[in-house]
């Protein structure tokens, strides 16, 4: 992955203050060639405002932020070579067409961007309402349109922010496939979302983001395996079985949850869970790995930093 | 990857799109907004209105330069037009637009989408501003065309008798009108200029809009307040009037050269505070 050039993004001690606000506070980022990299976090976490300096919209207040080794503070425009995308969502002039707007971003790109329009708008499904008013467009165009935006420049490096946001489920299906697919080709992706299940489904290295921080960065794998896989089981009676689980090696965190229990427990030991309930005369209706979502891994993450006990792992071990 | 992405960034240098690319686009754009069409078609119906005005009265403007003359001869239309012009309809059609260029793209939210291309910042500023300058030069084109051609229709293309009594033929009295609204572009420009700064700090189209017409009026109230006389030679307003050097035998330069300096002095440092805030800002909205 490393050849000694710079990585497509590096950003360090990144510091943005509005006020008295701290909305990003001391970032550091480093996506390699070839990541599809998640930029994880909740609304307002400050991805938008990170993915801003990154992109030089914004001034840092702290720290600088290079793309493949350019500081697009000190080098402009130069800077945004090779590097595509858009920030919140993709806006464009609404009194011109799909065609027009795009004509005209190829122009500010210059190279052979405009040639790229029409292969673009095929890649997004937009050829046969290109040459219809932006101003008429459905979100779900408009985020397309900016992906044909963003592709017209034969990015090294996409940024994408929250590109499934305000989809219907189809939209963000095609989305995701979408991405995928450019990621296949090679492109580098920064993918910033607020779904954990879209993260999973995409990338392979994340940083998670709360109130301006970084709380992990590393792989998806690693963090999947520090935290601890949880499981959901449902019994015929679920006060014997809490006892018993809660006795049982290898399981633990075990609480009502729902209509059932909710345990942190590995492969072996949730295997292991089921015959000795089968044994104590339970029967067992759903005994299944519980997709973690954001909520959760935040829960596991800072109770990690608070007691270190059960496998969740702070920041910097994991890392490490 | 990595070794055939280089050479190809190294060429995408190369072909870095130049301003001039990005000032065609610029106006491209004013010519797909309806705003841009108020404007011109107010440049265009004034002159019609005042011509139709002058066809269905007797009477006429006779205390204005120029003003006795306006039947005598189509080329005196133009210039009692300028006069009128000036009070609010040039600065507000100058404003329109110079007041909305920068704000439509916060507006928009388009400022991310053309700042995160192959351009640089101080390209975009500097291509707002040569297509704001040539959409006033467009509207003054127009309206002092308009003025001429339909005047000169109805009322004939007759020599035209300067400010100092004496009379000058068609051609040279054509050559002088165009001297003169070059004369008149400079305060335009200067108004273009303030409009441009406004657009660039409000963010605000109607802002800036309105704040550079104000400033245009409170600039004219100032000039007619006698106890201020010392202020009237230094103020945008005056310099809308210094066309009429050109129309007196012989020529008198000093309002022209005065125009010059004093519309410099508003517009230099207004474009040159708007290029650092528009270069710096940081883009937050959209």
């Amino acid at each position: 992955m490393s050849d000694g050039a710079p990585p497509p993004i590096e950003a360090r001690g990144l510091v943005k203050r509005y006020g008295h606000v701290t909305a990003v506070d001391d970032v550091d980022l480093t996506v390699d060639r070839g990541d599809v990299y998640g930029f994880l976090g909740p609304n307002g976490a400050g991805k938008t405002t990170t993915l801003r300096m990154l992109l030089g919209l914004i001034r840092p207040d702290a720290g600088a932020a290079r793309l493949f080794g350019r500081d697009p503070l000190v080098q402009g425009a130069a800077a945004l070579d090779g590097v595509a995308g858009f920030v919140e969502a993709p806006r464009y002039y609404p009194y011109l067409s799909g065609r027009r707007n795009l004509e005209l971003v190829a122009a500010l790109d210059g190279g052979g961007a405009r040639e790229r329009i029409d292969a673009a708008l095929d890649t997004v499904e937009l050829a046969d309402r290109a040459g219809d008013k932006v101003g008429g467009y459905s979100h779900g165009m408009r985020q397309r349109l900016g992906i044909a935006g963003a592709l017209i420049r034969d990015p090294a490096l996409l940024i994408l922010d929250e590109p499934t946001t305000g989809l219907d489920p189809a939209g963000m299906r095609d989305m995701r496939h979408l991405v995928r697919r450019l990621a296949g080709q090679g492109i580098t992706v920064l993918l910033s979302s607020h779904i954990m299940a879209e993260v999973e489904e995409l990338c392979d290295r994340l940083a998670i983001v709360r109130s301006g921080r970084v709380i992990y960065e590393g792989r998806l794998d690693e963090l999947l395996h520090s935290t601890g896989q949880r499981y959901r089981l449902r019994t015929t009676d679920d006060r014997r079985a809490l006892e018993i689980a809660t006795h049982q090696p290898g399981v633990g965190e075990v609480r009502t949850e729902g209509d059932g229990l909710s345990l942190a427990a590995d492969e072996d030991a949730a295997a292991g869970l089921s015959i000795v309930l089968v044994e104590a005369g339970l029967g067992i209706r759903a005994l299944m790995p519980a997709a973690a979502s954001l909520e959760e891994l935040f829960f596991r993450l800072t109770e990690g930093d608070t007691n270190g006990a059960n496998g969740a792992a702070p920041r910097k071990e994991v890392v490490a | 990857m990595t070794a055939a992405a280089l050479p190809a960034r190294a060429a995408a240098a190369a072909r870095r799109p130049g301003t001039w690319t990005v000032y065609k686009w610029e106006l491209l754009k004013l010519r797909a907004q309806k705003r841009t069409y108020l404007g011109l078609g107010a440049a265009v119906v004034v002159p019609c209105i005042f011509i139709v005005a002058l066809m269905v009265e007797t009477g006429g403007p006779d205390r204005v330069p120029f003003g006795r003359y306006v039947r005598e001869t189509g080329l005196a239309i133009p210039l009692v037009l300028l006069l009128f012009g000036s009070i609010w309809l040039f600065p507000l059609i100058v404003s329109l637009v110079a007041g909305d260029i920068v704000a439509a793209e916060d507006r928009n939210g388009t400022m991310k989408t053309i700042l995160t291309r192959s351009v640089e910042r101080h390209q975009i500023f500097v291509a707002k501003v040569a297509a704001a300058f040539t959409y006033a030069f467009v509207a003054l084109l127009l309206f002092a065309g308009v003025a001429a051609v339909f005047g000169g229709l109805r009322f004939g293309f007759n020599p035209l008798t300067t400010l100092s009594g004496n009379t000058v033929g068609v051609g040279h009295g054509l050559v002088l009108t165009a001297g003169a609204l070059g004369a008149y572009l400079m305060p335009v420009l200067a108004v273009a200029s303030i409009a441009l700064l406004l657009s660039t700090i409000t963010r605000n189209s109607a802002a800036a809009i309105v704040g550079a017409l104000m400033i245009s009026l409170v600039m004219q109230l100032l000039g007619i307040i006698s106890g201020l006389d010392f202020l009237r030679p230094y103020l945008l307003s005056t310099q809308f009037d210094s066309w009429q050097g050109l129309l007196r035998d012989p020529i008198d330069w000093d309002p022209i050269i005065r125009a010059a300096w004093v519309c410099a002095a508003y517009a230099v440092p207004s474009l040159l505070a708007a290029l650092t805030v528009f270069v710096r800002r940081d883009v937050t909205g959209g």
